[in-house]
């Protein structure tokens, strides 16, 4: 569906491991985005909060920018329904937040630190990304 | 002192764009790309895994240097998480988060960072995102307090 582009993979992978670096250095935090942004949600910790917003200011800013400049580097490549698109966002909100992080604070971060938690998690919820496209993709023939 | 404030904040939103960057140059903010690698029986496109290597063969070097010097710059102490046990929040949090990741090909770093072009595609998923976290957060305040409901019984028991 889409090709192999090693290149800039390592690049931009390069700059999310600086970034998380950067983070960890000047505030002390792990990069986990469901971890920041689930922070600023519910019940926030007073003094907790302006560190948060300012990182998530930096993705969204960002990736208005990025839109600008690149269009294609957002194209969003694959049709899904509303429902479908709706269900998809609460699973992965509820279950990052349940499962205290998703594939920067787990997949990234804590398999730097080498914990056995998010190794786990990682292959979990890799192993059920895997199995839910390949029902969509080789069963229901790619409509959601 | 103020001027310490701001700049932490500039560090923060800082590495914020950092992070957004590497996800557009590395092109994860496409679902098709995401898709197409966990799309593992079709045409696979292995590119998040070099992604994610590339992460990690980068920040594991830092992440020793930095966690061993005595604070940051702009905070009292390193908050690292410290729980080992694999528990059912663990497992069952990481299999839901799989299915909706596998259902739309979005995690919650693109969801924000794509969000920013207005697609719709994304600004659904997003808010339903959002609304899944603040979901997550009424459910354990319910939790916490049925367990205190329950605890002050025992306590009042005689």
């Amino acid at each position: 569906m889409t090709e192999f582009t090693p290149f800039a993979s390592a690049i931009g992978g390069t700059m999310i491991g600086l970034s998380a670096a950067l983070l960890l250095w000047s505030h002390g935090k792990i990069a986990g985005i469901s971890g920041i942004v689930g922070g600023l949600l519910g019940r926030p910790r007073a003094g907790d909060t302006s560190w948060r917003v300012s990182f998530v200011a930096g993705l969204v800013l960002t990736g208005v920018v990025a839109s600008l400049l690149s269009p294609g580097s957002m194209q969003v490549g694959i049709e899904r329904t509303v429902g479908a698109l709706a269900v998809a966002g609460l699973l992965v909100g509820f279950g990052t937040r349940l499962g205290s992080g998703c594939t920067s604070g787990h997949g990234v971060c804590g398999i730097s630190r080498l914990s056995v938690r998010s190794v786990i998690a990682t292959l979990l919820f890799t192993v059920f990304g895997a199995a839910v496209v390949y029902v969509v993709q080789h069963v229901l023939g790619g409509r959601l | 002192m103020k001027s310490a404030a701001v700049k932490s904040q500039l560090f923060a939103f800082a590495a914020g764009s950092l992070f957004a960057i590497g996800l557009v140059v590395s092109g994860m903010t496409q679902p098709a790309k995401v898709i197409g690698f966990l799309d593992v029986f079709g045409s696979w496109d292995p590119s998040l895994i070099v992604v994610m290597a590339a992460a990690i063969l980068t920040y594991t070097p830092l992440f020793w240097r930095i966690s061993g010097r005595s604070m940051p710059l702009f905070a009292a102490q390193y908050l690292i998480p410290t729980k080992r046990s694999i528990d059912t929040r663990l497992v069952l949090g990481a299999a839901v988060f799989g299915v909706g990741w596998g259902l739309a090909g979005v995690c919650p770093g693109p969801a924000l960072v794509s969000s920013g072009s207005g697609a719709p595609y994304m600004l659904i998923f997003t808010t339903c995102m959002l609304l899944g976290m603040l979901l997550h957060a009424a459910f354990e305040s319910l939790v916490a307090r049925t367990q205190n409901a329950r605890g002050d019984s025992a306590v009042s028991d005689p």
